[in-house]
């Protein structure tokens, strides 16, 4: 049609920048996308500066708040308006027996959000319980996303017996109710570590919560892969590369997981905010992150016992997860919309 | 259809039998979990510890204690606690149900609601201030620990504005049977229910909203509004009509596993003593027979509800085979 118009007649909506410049691939398009994203930079941000706040965790309590938020202060005193207070106050309410600490001073040298009842400045367990959350989301999504690719990506591709077999084991984990497994799983484990051949955690340690909460959320992953691998099998660059007699590692490989590679992107930030929420519910129950290391989950657990006195403790520690979370999820639905326009990927 | 019933009801059964081979499994791969030690009370005798470890079969190869405590469970319906003597398990199952119940059926009830009125509103109102703020709102709803929301909650209710004419009609926290005081549950089982539906119409209104735009973009959509129908009608009766579809997916899903015990934090968090509390007290003390138990209670209700889901969706969509 073009080749009967005369050139004249160049229609007006051509992109003359578009010509000049090398077409860009699919990643640099997404990229472009995402960069214009404003929702989802703004959460980018966000999310950047609570990391890097929590990094700066050690600099705080040496440096600004002099304080060492590891071990309880129950006899210490601070300075307030130049007056000596002690940290933990005879209790006010009821027959007047046990002690509240004292409240926020809003003073940010010196136990600015208050003490916690072990006489602990909350606002450097604060920093330091976000060193730990961000640390177990992180981990624990990069063991999730690489098992769920590999068992989907198997599943999908090789079909039949290995198929079956990886199905059925998704589907008792997936019949779970997800948390009750993750809570057996801790309890049982979280007294007594493991020890399993080479593998062997410590009770106590962080990688136990890690991965447990790795393990859990695979099936979350892993059964989109295996549908999308499913999908792309019967897809017509995998039939001609097939009739082409291209080996079928090859096809794995070159064809299909960068496919799969977008999926598993476009989970990472929907995980890690799953992972911070799984995390700190289980810190909150006492068996996921262990004392003396402190998590968001673990704060709120503590800052329980003083709710109607000083909810400070539990409150703001609860502020810290719902903005790490929810800018996770901004970007996640920017990354989504970067990535998989028509939104096939949710993920639940 | 039948043929796919029973298919689907093997599938259950499997899963189930799965998934309490599983959790007998873990139990016993478990260090310092033997029940026996924990029957016989501390620094018990060592003749004691085997008439103990006897008396309560403990002996007996892994497969026969495993079919015994099957036998018990479902058969004979006796299956009695480990950790408190005495204590038949069943029953205790059967106290906290009502509990769970109410919890879940009652968020169920607003987040229905609300997620039906938040996704049709933002959807009616697409890219509009309204719609926006919707969805942040419902971003929040996602991003908030339910356990954290709840005591929030209870701070301000119960503390912080209970002295106010807003709150002060909250009671204690803790729950009241239906069937004694209607009024009582009602009032205790609101607030609750209303913190548990958040994340869920935080979910679903962004479901829906997302199904209606899209359903919006139909040939369908174009055929009714050329017919000359109503916008309200086109938005409720042809585009809501189909996002319905992902809507029931998912409430399935979610519903099973609340009722299965999902709920737990909710219920720590309002001392409500249903089936989610129940697991997890008797997983702090191992107590294996009621862990058991509510297991297989809670997977029953998962994979149940696994399979209604796929039925119903068969039943709505007949594009949907089932493999």
């Amino acid at each position: 049609m073009t080749a009967q118009m005369p050139a004249a007649v160049e229609p007006a909506g051509t992109f003359p920048a578009a010509m000049e410049r090398p077409a860009l691939g699919p990643w640099a398009r997404a990229a472009l996308k995402l960069w214009s994203d404003k929702a989802a930079m703004a959460a980018l941000s966000l999310f950047l500066l609570i990391v890097l706040v929590c990094l700066l965790a050690p600099f705080y309590a040496s440096r600004i708040a002099h304080t060492d938020p590891f071990t309880s202060n129950i006899d210490g005193e601070i300075t307030v308006n130049g007056e000596q207070v002690a940290l933990l106050q005879p209790s006010e309410e009821g027959l007047g027996l046990g002690s509240t600490p004292i409240g926020p001073t809003w003073d940010i040298t010196n136990y600015f959000l208050g003490a916690d009842t072990q006489g602990r400045d909350v606002m450097a367990r604060i920093l330091y319980g976000g060193r730990n959350s961000l640390f177990i989301a992180g981990t624990s999504t990069v063991i999730c996303l690489f098992f769920a690719a590999i068992m989907g990506l198997a599943a999908g591709f090789f079909g039949g017996l290995v198929d079956t077999l990886i199905s059925r084991v998704l589907d008792v984990i997936w019949a779970f109710p997800i948390f009750l497994l993750a809570i057996s799983l801790s309890i049982v484990l979280i007294a007594h570590g493991i020890d399993i051949g080479p593998i062997s955690i410590t009770a106590g340690s962080l990688w136990l919560p890690i991965s447990i909460i790795g393990i859990v959320y695979i099936p979350y992953v892993a059964r989109p892969v295996r549908g999308q691998v499913l999908s792309l099998k019967e897809s017509e660059f995998v039939l001609a590369a097939t009739g082409l007699g291209v080996p079928s590692y090859r096809i794995l490989i070159r064809d299909i997981l960068p496919n799969v590679m977008t999926t598993l992107i476009v989970f990472v930030p929907l995980m890690l905010a799953l992972n911070m929420l799984t995390e700190s519910a289980l810190s909150f129950l006492s068996i996921g992150v262990q004392a003396p290391d402190a998590s968001w989950g673990t704060i709120i657990q503590d800052g329980q016992d003083v709710l109607y006195t000083r909810s400070w403790v539990a409150v703001a520690p609860g502020i810290a997860i719902v903005l790490c979370v929810l800018s996770l999820n901004v970007l996640g639905d920017g990354v989504r919309d970067a990535l998989d326009p028509r939104a096939k990927l949710r993920i639940r | 259809m039948l043929s796919v019933l029973i298919r689907r009801l093997f599938q259950m059964l499997f899963v189930m039998l799965g998934i309490s081979i599983v959790v007998f499994l873990i139990f016993f791969a478990t260090p310092g979990a033997d029940p026996s030690s924990r029957i016989a009370g501390r620094n018990a005798a060592p003749e004691t510890l085997l008439a103990v470890r006897h008396d309560f079969g403990l002996d007996k190869p892994l497969p026969v204690q495993y079919y015994l405590m099957m036998k018990h469970l479902f058969i004979a319906r006796d299956l009695t606690s480990f950790v408190n003597r005495g204590q038949q398990v069943i029953p205790e199952v059967m106290e906290a149900t009502p509990i769970t119940l109410s919890l879940v059926f009652g968020a169920a009830f607003f987040w229905i609601l609300g997620s039906i009125t938040i996704g049709v509103v933002a959807a009616a109102t697409k890219n509009s201030p309204l719609d926006r703020i919707l969805m942040i709102l419902g971003l929040i709803g996602i991003s908030m620990p339910v356990y954290w929301l709840g005591e929030v909650v209870n701070l301000i209710t119960q503390a912080r504005l209970h002295d106010t004419w807003v709150f002060s009609w909250v009671p204690p926290l803790g729950y009241k049977p239906l069937t004694e005081d209607p009024w009582g549950w009602f009032k205790v089982m609101v607030i609750p229910w209303i913190t548990l539906a958040v994340l869920y119409i935080g979910i679903y209104g962004r479901v829906l909203r997302a199904g209606i735009v899209e359903a919006n973009q139909e040939d369908y959509i174009r055929t009714a509004r050329s017919k000359g129908l109503s916008e309200t009608r086109i938005l409720l009766r042809h585009a809501l009509r189909t996002s319905l579809i992902a809507f029931v997916t998912l409430f399935g899903l979610d519903f099973g596993a609340l009722v299965g015990g999902g709920a737990l934090l909710t219920e720590v968090v309002f001392g409500l003593q249903g089936v989610g509390k129940l697991t997890y007290d008797a997983l702090k003390t191992l107590d294996l027979p009621v862990i058991m138990a509510t297991v297989v209670y809670a997977s029953f209700f998962v994979v149940a509800a696994n399979a209604v889901v796929d039925l119903v969706y068969a039943a709505i969509d007949p594009r949907v085979r089932l493999a």
